[in-house]
């Protein structure tokens, strides 16, 4: 622990968050934090064998992250949400209060299975469509899925990479990860149901009635849909038999990789694409800057700011501070700092995180105050969300669903803790 | 006659049943107005995800679907009114793009779209109140489906 090296691994750290938020010339992220991870290393400021340590912590985490990427874009390839959209379309009959709750299911279930990532890109545009061939109007619902993406992605360790972090961090198993975290998700849906209920009851009160006229069906893409289904089987199997559950998604994106190869659905191109390596080295050196940052200094500063024990008050504190540092930077380097603090108060604290840097999000509409700042710097002059649109029912539905999702955990805790 | 009517969602029938009904000879355009702030919204949504996803962004693929979505509707109101009309699509605030079309207009027809349960001040949603308080010419408000009975007027005050 240096004072130097504080300040070193802190620059880097904000020029590595800065480059991240930019993107100049849409360059990935990895460009800046692969360097300034070598630079912490040579200079010092976190040991060799830490770093290590901390890469090979991250490594599961990040070849999980990969093989659900792959997963999600191979089912989104076989037809698997355009049958989604079909399925909300004809179970809504052309109301749009029946349209939402399909709406937030659906958003739900993605998010929780095939992480946020496939709600914002591959749902998204689907339920735009769906609400179109209804002829309802679309903004609940379209927001319904941006909210969801990060409010619903409490439920599994493969919801949110923040999630996945945690897990490995605290050691838990999936399934037990699920258990503790199933009632949190649900109270978070119904505070943001009823949120958007309110808030849009006037799009919400004029229905078509007409529902989908018959057109060409999308079948159920069978086979990935059973992939996926034996995916989040062997998840909950692999959390009782010590396997490392990355294995067994790798082992779902594979079976479907070789099959749409065969197919020539896709090409091995794409699915270098889909794996997205330039990231998953951007969150291993973004670990070991976080760390290098942590370890020097910031830990005993935030000692005296973090909260004690796993009492509630303390996990609405944990929470809190959560989702300030989320919305201050993003979810992503918000989870690596406040995490190794957290581990240790116990899984409470932990997962009382993971509320606030997975719900928080919501109030702004992409995720953090600086990329919120940065884009209306550079789209000025473009179309842009009205600021009040996404203000208000962030600052309505955000703070009272944390609120509730830690009440929740409270209780889940004292339920299911001792499965842990 | 310059007639304006002002296709939205769900309510539309009602409108073009209307100028069928009460102008069949004048000169129709209809107008579907995009809301511009979806697809931002989705590319703010995604741009929160960083470098994940990269490949594609849902709002060029959403203004797509938008520009189809809004041809389709065209296309089904021109259709139920029976006789040619001249066709506007227009992107952004729906409550602005309708009320600058309006301007070139001698009438508006558009559809009430709040509570449509009772008679009163609610059964208009904030954009079509904005629309109607700001049009730049006459208007014809129509009740989509049957008019709620004068009984859902609630009793007036005691003096």
């Amino acid at each position: 622990m240096s004072i130097t090296g504080e300040v070193v691994a802190a620059v880097l750290l904000l020029a590595v968050l800065a480059f991240a938020v930019i993107r100049p010339a849409g360059l990935p992220e990895a460009v800046v934090a692969v360097p300034a991870a070598v630079i912490v290393v040579a200079s010092g400021g976190i040991g060799l064998d830490e770093a290590v340590a901390e890469s090979s912590q991250l490594l599961p985490v990040v070849g999980f992250l990969a093989a659900v990427l792959v997963l999600s874009e191979l089912c989104a390839r076989d037809g698997l949400f355009e049958w989604a959209g079909q399925f909300m379309a004809r179970r809504s009959h052309g109301e749009p209060h029946r349209l939402l709750v399909l709406v937030f299911a659906v958003a739900a279930t993605t998010t929780a299975v095939l992480s946020l990532d496939a709600t914002v890109v591959l749902l998204t545009p689907v339920v735009f469509a769906t609400a179109a061939r209804v002829g309802v109007r679309p903004r609940p619902h379209v927001y319904a899925c941006t909210h969801l993406a990060n409010a619903g992605s409490l439920l599994l360790p493969v919801s949110n990479l923040t999630n996945l972090l945690a897990m490995t961090a605290l050691g838990i198993g999936f399934a037990q990860f699920g258990l503790v975290m199933a009632l949190p998700w649900l109270v978070v849906l119904v505070v943001e149901y009823l949120a958007f209920r309110w808030y849009f009851a006037g799009d919400l009160s004029v229905g078509s009635g007409a529902g989908e006229a018959d057109g060409d069906a999308v079948p159920l893409p069978v086979f990935s849909a059973s992939v996926l289904a034996l995916t989040l089987v062997g998840f909950v199997a692999a959390s009782f038999v010590h396997v490392e559950v990355a294995w067994v998604a790798a082992a779902g994106a594979l079976v479907l990789a070789v099959r749409a190869l065969r197919q020539r659905r896709i090409t091995p191109a794409e699915v270098g694409t889909a794996i997205n390596l330039p990231f998953l080295a951007f969150v291993i050196s973004l670990g070991i800057v976080v760390r290098a940052v942590v370890d020097n200094g910031l830990a005993d500063a935030m000692t005296h700011v973090v909260p004690s024990g796993d009492s509630l008050v303390a996990l609405l504190a944990w929470a809190g501070i959560a989702a300030v540092l989320a919305n201050v930077v993003n979810n992503l380097p918000a989870v690596l700092i406040l995490l190794p603090l957290a581990v240790g108060g116990g899984v409470g604290p932990a997962l009382a995180v993971l509320i606030g840097v997975n719900v928080g999000p919501n109030l702004t509409y992409v995720g953090s105050l600086a990329t919120l700042l940065w884009r209306r710097i550079v789209h000025a002059h473009d179309h842009e969300a009205p600021l009040g649109e996404f203000t208000w029912l962030g600052l309505l539905s955000t703070p009272l669903a944390i609120v509730a999702a830690v009440l929740a955990l409270w209780a889940s805790l004292s339920l299911f803790g001792g499965a842990l | 006659m310059k007639v304006l009517v002002w296709v939205a969602e769900a309510t539309w029938p009602a409108c073009v049943d209307a100028v069928n009904e009460l102008f069949a000879d004048a000169e129709v355009t209809l107008l579907v107005a995009l809301p511009g702030d979806l697809a931002a919204r989705a590319s703010g949504a995604r741009s929160g995800l960083w470098g994940r996803g990269s490949g594609r962004d849902p709002s060029a693929l959403m203004g797509e679907l938008a520009t189809e979505a809004g041809a389709a509707l065209l296309a089904a109101a021109t259709a139920r009114l029976g006789r040619p009309a001249a066709t506007e699509l227009r992107e952004g605030r729906v409550e602005r793009e309708v009320s600058a079309a309006a301007a070139e207009a001698d009438l508006l027809v558009l559809a009430r779209d709040g509570d449509l349960s009772r008679l009163g001040p609610h059964s208009l949603d904030k954009h079509t109140r904005f629309v109607v308080d700001h049009a730049p010419c006459r208007v014809l408000l129509v009740w989509p489906g049957r008019a709620p009975a004068l009984a859902s007027i609630p009793p007036p005050p005691p003096r």
